[in-house]
């Protein structure tokens, strides 16, 4: 079966994000970029599919800036086998990242499409729920294991209180949480390899899809900053604090 | 304009996290409905009819809302919001999971996870692990929303009288099948609703430690016990356990964090705990950055000692 596979480019994870001193966005010009680590998960599990001899084609797609190639480039160097740039600048919230994806299952006819179950930059957690609304599939989101088995698969989900198993039908969206892989490390080899690897270009209206945002975004600010308290130096002493000073115990 | 609210519960009662969504309710205005959709959840239905504030109850009860599926409970809430002008869920991840689709079927945005309520169009939201917050306004005409706990105080669950109403189910989707649940047993406080959390990292070093040191003094403090993804991840505690950008957001009365170092997606889940006291032997533990009370030492032996001492 072939998957799709929809990777993001994101601020890396170390990264600790302030707002502009103006408010008008995040200030990430100059931040270090990398492909969202559950969508990493994602790709990786595609991979293992593919290794097992359940899937027979990758392809990974990402949308924005040109320079979402990179992170591409890097899903093919894990193991996709070609990439789809949707290029533009707009800026793109989940029901618009869905709608484009909705287009690209239309084009590319996988049995099921991966991404990660949310984005670090957003914190969204919406866009595989949306893509399974529109297309009327079923949906496996926050993954911790999955069985593909025979136009069905078994998912492992990581909810509130523990695991919960369903069985869906394929094609199905699955949104995937970080324990159901750890990603592998890119060899050399196969970031060279992946540079060789088919990605093609296109834009939203190619697809017929309009992408503006519902919502309009603005005053990005910094949470009130709590401060540092004090340090003590013995039990005793943290006791005495949280029974007389904080009187939390 | 009138919110309709949709329970979290377990078919017998009403879930807390439902309680602290209505009160985000009230804050946009109008009329109060909650839906309570599942399968023999006439107990959870008369509860919510008791919740101060709320004046109509819906009850969807049919075998394809058992277990909450999202293939199943977004046609139904679906079809129920035309009647609305915002439709609000607890950020759960049992409403996590079908929201968003409930928000594609309307073909609106969600707005993720409000903190605060500025008006009926306009709220707040958490970005970047909670490292910035924004504003966020929307122009469609059904605000689909998940609310997060911790940032609304939880509505008086006594006190009102609300009509209970039956609404017709939508059909089986047939597209997805519930097979079982694996869930943590536990005679502590659930995690997000406990007044105290004991919370552990990869210091603790096993499994067996991780139990051993902790769960003594959270028996002792009443407490419910909480993990870095790092100890999950490393197996010393189950999924549930995780507190963080990815798990699970908590803001109890004192928040005692033993040998975790901090990280950022991890400070996401617990900053705005009202009092935090941090247990680790590295004094340059960002951790510490935000701790009311911070102890520099060996976790093995102050945890002990600490469990003795209360």
């Amino acid at each position: 079966m072939k998957l799709l596979v929809a990777v993001k480019r994101v601020v890396d994870y170390n990264v600790n994000v302030r707002s502009k001193s103006d408010g008008t966005g995040p200030d990430i010009a100059n931040a270090k970029m990398s492909m969202n680590p559950f969508d990493e998960v994602a790709i990786e599990e595609a991979v293992r599919l593919k290794e097992a001899g359940k899937a027979t084609e990758i392809v990974a797609v990402s949308m924005g800036l040109k320079a979402c190639e990179e992170t591409i480039r890097t899903a093919m160097a894990m193991g996709a086998d070609r990439g789809i740039l949707v290029e533009t600048d707009a800026q793109l919230q989940p029901l618009a990242v869905a709608k484009v994806l909705k287009a690209l299952v239309a084009k590319e006819q996988p049995q099921a499409v991966l991404l990660g179950k949310q984005a670090i930059d957003d914190d969204c957690n919406q866009t595989g729920q949306m893509l399974a609304a529109l297309l009327g599939w079923a949906q496996g989101t926050f993954l911790s294991k999955l069985e593909v088995g025979d136009g069905k698969a078994i998912v492992i989900r990581e909810v509130d209180g523990g695991l919960e198993t369903d069985e869906i039908k394929l094609p199905a969206v699955l949104t995937v949480d970080l324990r159901l892989n750890e990603p592998r490390f890119v060899k050399l080899p196969n970031i060279m390899k992946a540079k060789k690897k088919p990605l093609e270009v296109i834009k939203p209206a190619d697809l017929g899809v309009d992408v503006d945002p519902r919502l309009a975004y603005s005053n990005f600010r910094d949470p009130p900053k709590r401060q540092a308290g004090i340090k003590v130096k013995t039990v005793a002493e943290l006791v005495e604090k949280l029974k007389n000073e904080a009187k939390v115990i | 304009m009138s919110v309709l609210v949709i329970a979290e519960h377990d078919n017998a009662s009403i879930k807390k996290a439902t309680l602290n969504t209505v009160t985000a309710a009230g804050k946009i205005g109008g009329d109060i409905h909650i839906l309570v959709a599942g399968k023999d959840c006439d107990g959870a239905a008369q509860t919510a009819a008791k919740v101060a504030g709320v004046s109509k109850v819906l009850v969807a009860d049919a075998p394809q809302y058992n277990h909450e599926l999202a293939e199943n409970i977004a046609p139904l809430v679906a079809k129920l919001a035309a009647g609305y002008s915002h439709v609000l869920a607890p950020a759960t991840t049992m409403c996590k999971n079908f929201m968003p689709r409930v928000a594609a079927l309307l073909d609106v945005a969600q707005i993720s996870e409000i903190i605060a309520v500025e008006s009926a169009d306009t709220f707040v939201r958490p970005i970047y692990a909670g490292n910035v917050l924004v504003t966020a306004k929307s122009s469609d005409p059904i605000k689909v929303i998940t609310v997060r706990g911790t940032s609304f105080d939880a509505a008086p669950a006594e006190g009102g009288s609300a009509a209970v109403e039956a609404v017709d189910p939508t059909p089986e989707a047939g597209l997805s099948s519930y097979v079982s649940q694996e869930l943590t047993k536990s005679e502590r406080p659930e995690l997000t609703a406990a007044r105290i959390v004991v919370s552990g990292g990869r210091a603790l070093g096993s499994y067996e430690e991780f139990h051993k040191q902790l769960e003594p003094l959270a028996d002792k403090l009443g407490a419910a016990i909480g993990a870095t993804r790092a100890a999950v991840d490393a197996g010393y505690a189950p999924n549930d356990y995780q507190v963080g950008q990815t798990g699970k957001v908590v803001a109890p009365e004192l928040y005692i964090g033993i040998g975790l170092s901090g990280a950022i997606q991890h400070l996401a889940g617990m900053k705005d705990s009202k009092v935090i006291v941090a247990i680790n032997k590295d004094e340059e533990a960002p951790i510490f950055q935000v701790s009311d009370y911070g102890l520099v030492a060996d976790l093995f032996t102050a945890v002990p000692e600490l469990t003795k001492a209360i």
